[in-house]
């Protein structure tokens, strides 16, 4: 037996994301049914936005930061055979990062926080509900800190010898955070919580949104980045294969920490404040990070296939019957994949600054994210769940058939509750609304698509209940796992000698440091060089 | 011997066939769309102006007499709003159809954003900041003024009238 120094962390860190997560699908099922306008004793603004406030940083920021530190310590200690480094410290950022959580939990259960996750200025929440943002926000820094440590010591002790796949993914990601969370920090460090204070009068809310866009998109890839690293080093063993290629998913993790920060106007495109050349030029940029999105789903696909023969699949396609689909990590995985080109496509229309106009800021949007992040990136958390908790209880699963049949409901869904939402925003529907008194024939067009809705998330619901159960059940299995040992893939061609490049960050960082500067250094600068008129703050 | 710069990454010869299709791919996707958006001249609206959001009545331009429609020397018309919790002033405008129309807008309190259902007039509102855009509405009938972005528990209930009326008719506020 060989348990990880990091188990318990670990177990602790994402069972507060799995908590966060089953509250807020709830949420979103209230939601999606007082949406609606058939029940009229259900309506309140005041419960649907305190709840949409909730349901968004629930999903938003607590399931993902911690599932991301806890899979994050986990990787690092498998990965490198190695201890934490400084265990008292990491401790010491996850409950500083649970009682951000709770500080901020009081105002949004009270209706003083009804800001959404985006919490834009000058509607402004209680000073309780920033100061738990930001110290959900420090506590992960010490995660960043704790990440790049142990890459380092370990670099030292074994000098000249590659990095694990898995750690340099998750290193990427704590590097990248921590640049990508910059923004919202200098937001609410220098802004919103010394107004909510009353300590300045104003906020320039132009200035307050450039910041924030520094960080909305590159969140993103934030919460994509476990699922990434899942598929490229657990993956090609759970289908019984190898990875294609190393190297290709470090290309991939490379261009996602240089090309996902500075692209952030794409979610200014319709602001005022920012020229038309640097939201082109921001533009140009976000074509680039489909690169290694598209990278990763050749080398996926091409490791499955390489599995699919190995277990006697034959033909173009027969690779994909013989594939293991009763393994909860191939299954998820496959479904990823599916979910995925489905929502790709949409995001080529929001990323291109012209089409963006018709469905910006419409259901489209709703629809698209939940599509990618609340289907493709969660299903592997799920998936991340079902391969770990036996390694770190030492207990098998409770039931792996339970498993199989919560992956598939996800993805009926997510499906349900999508496609019509999708619809719903090219007919026209804002987002963030409570109720529709609109025009009838607007009203009447939207129905079929909303009441879809409503069983997309029932459906949902029950499939989070079947996870945190089966997670739930698992600790207390009497069968134990033969073997605590994480197995990451082998990649087909084994790596010879690892370009320095490939093996470290020093020189990327610069890069994008200075393309950062590049991106982002006049369009914040202006603001201090012109004129502007600050904003008092308005409650909700 | 091969010229490719990806050899000192990558061994396999599909993976840098790959690697080479994937960033093709995305600079002909970013390329065709840059230059369609360059070459039709379609830009987001994108104006910077600062306004004292405070004080949109003693402003020139957004005090509630001068709200409206006003038709330019150049024919082209000139819609000035005021998007406020929760409506937009004046609450009915009509345009005339096949004119540029351009939007002046500014908020008196927080956040807003503005669309008019199929069509591309859209814009976020932001105080402190004159919001432009410019369009042609190729189809008469009556549209909905919809606020898209939350601004307030009455959110939803923030949306105006927009009439397109034939040409002749000229264009008016109520
Ligand atoms: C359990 C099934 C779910 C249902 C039924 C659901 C439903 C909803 C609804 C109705 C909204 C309000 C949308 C609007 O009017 O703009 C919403 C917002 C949101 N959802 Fe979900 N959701 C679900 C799962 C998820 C998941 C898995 C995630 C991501 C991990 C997620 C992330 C969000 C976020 C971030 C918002 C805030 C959006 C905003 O403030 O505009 N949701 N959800
Ligand atoms: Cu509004
Ligand atoms: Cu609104």
């Amino acid at each position: 037996m060989n348990q990880s120094d990091a188990a318990g962390l670990s177990l602790a860190s994402m069972w507060v994301g799995f908590i966060a997560f089953v509250v807020a699908a709830l949420l979103g099922l209230y939601q999606v049914i007082e949406r609606i306008d058939l029940i009229p004793g259900l309506k309140s603004p005041e419960l649907y936005f305190g709840s949409v406030s909730t349901h968004g940083v629930l999903m938003a920021f607590v399931l993902t930061t911690f599932l991301v530190m806890g899979y994050g310590y986990y990787t690092a200690t498998t990965s490198l055979k190695q201890d934490l480094w400084n265990k008292p410290l990491a401790w010491f950022g996850f409950w500083l990062a649970v009682v951000g959580v709770l500080l901020a939990a009081g105002p949004l259960l009270t209706g003083n926080a009804s800001v959404l996750y985006t919490f834009y200025p000058p509607l402004q929440a209680h000073p309780a509900f920033y100061i738990g943002a930001t110290l959900l926000v420090v506590g992960s820094w010490v995660w960043c800190l704790e990440m790049v440590m142990m890459m380092t010591t370990w670099k030292k002790a074994n000098p000249g010898e590659t990095v694990p796949l898995a750690m340099y993914g998750t290193t990427a990601n704590a590097i990248l955070w921590f640049i990508t969370s910059l923004g919202v920090a200098s937001e609410v460090l220098f802004q919103l919580i010394p107004w909510s204070l009353g300590l300045i009068d104003t906020v320039d809310v132009g200035l307050a949104r450039t910041l924030f866009s520094w960080t909305l998109h590159a969140i993103v890839y934030f919460w994509l980045f476990p699922a990434y690293i899942a598929l490229y080093t657990l993956l090609p063993r759970a289908a019984g294969g190898r990875l294609f290629s190393d190297q290709m998913g470090r290309l991939a993790f490379i261009m996602l920490l240089v090309f996902s920060v500075p692209i952030g106007f794409h979610h200014l495109y319709m602001d005022p404040f920012q020229a038309g050349g640097w939201k082109f030029l921001h533009m140009t940029g976000t074509f680039m990070v489909a690169v290694p999105t598209l990278i990763t789903g050749f080398t996926i696909i091409a490791s499955l296939e390489i599995a699919g023969r190995l277990r006697g699949g034959k033909g173009l396609f027969g690779w994909i019957g013989a594939l293991p689909w009763g393994n909860p990590m191939v299954l998820a995985a496959i479904l990823a994949i599916l979910m995925l080109s489905f929502g790709g496509f949409g995001g080529m229309i929001n990323a291109s600054y012209a089409m963006n106009t018709m469905v910006h800021n419409t259901q489209w949007v709703t629809g698209h994210f939940h599509l990618i992040f609340g289907g493709t990136t969660v299903i592997m958390y799920f998936a991340i769940a079902y391969t770990l908790w036996p390694k770190m209880t030492g207990k098998q699963l409770h039931s792996n058939a339970l498993a199989l049949r919560q992956l598939w409901l996800w993805f009926i869904g997510m499906l349900i509750l999508t496609l019509p939402w999708h619809q719903l925003g090219l007919a026209g529907q804002p987002r963030r609304i409570s109720s529709t008194p609109y025009d009838e024939s607007f009203v009447n067009a939207w129905l079929p698509a909303e009441s879809a809705m409503i069983v997309g998330g029932a459906i949902l619901f029950l499939s989070a209940v079947m996870l945190v159960y089966n997670l739930y059940r698992t600790h207390g299995n009497t069968q134990a796992e033969a073997s605590l040992t994480v197995e990451y893939a082998e990649p087909l061609h084994a790596v010879q000698r690892m370009p320095h490049l490939m093996n470290s960050f020093a020189f990327w960082v610069l890069l994008v440091v200075v393309y950062m500067v590049a991106s982002y250094g006049y369009p914040i600068a202006q603001f201090f060089l012109m004129d502007t008129y600050g904003t008092v703050p308005w409650s909700i | 011997m091969s010229l490719d710069p990806l050899r000192t990454i990558c061994e396999d010869p599909l993976e840098r066939k790959w690697v080479w299709l994937s960033l093709i791919m995305a600079f002909v996707m970013g390329g065709l769309l840059g230059f369609y958006a360059l070459s039709s001249n379609i830009h987001p609206p994108s104006n910077v102006e600062t306004i004292d959001s405070s004080r949109l009545h003693l402003s020139e331009e957004f005090a509630e007499d001068n709200l409206g429609v006003k038709r330019n020397d150049d024919g082209s018309l000139t819609v000035t709003l005021v998007a406020a919790r929760y409506g937009f002033y004046p609450p009915r405008i009509e345009v005339p159809v096949d004119t540029p129309v351009t939007f002046r807008i500014a908020s008196a309190d927080v956040l807003h954003g503005v669309h008019v259902p199929f069509t591309n007039m859209a814009t976020m509102i932001v105080p402190g900041y004159i919001s432009e855009v410019t369009t042609t509405f190729p189809r008469t009938g009556e549209f909905s003024l919809l606020c898209n972005e939350y601004c307030g528990l009455g959110h939803d209930s923030m949306w105006s009238r927009l009439v397109v009326v034939p040409e002749s008719a000229g264009g008016e506020s109520s």
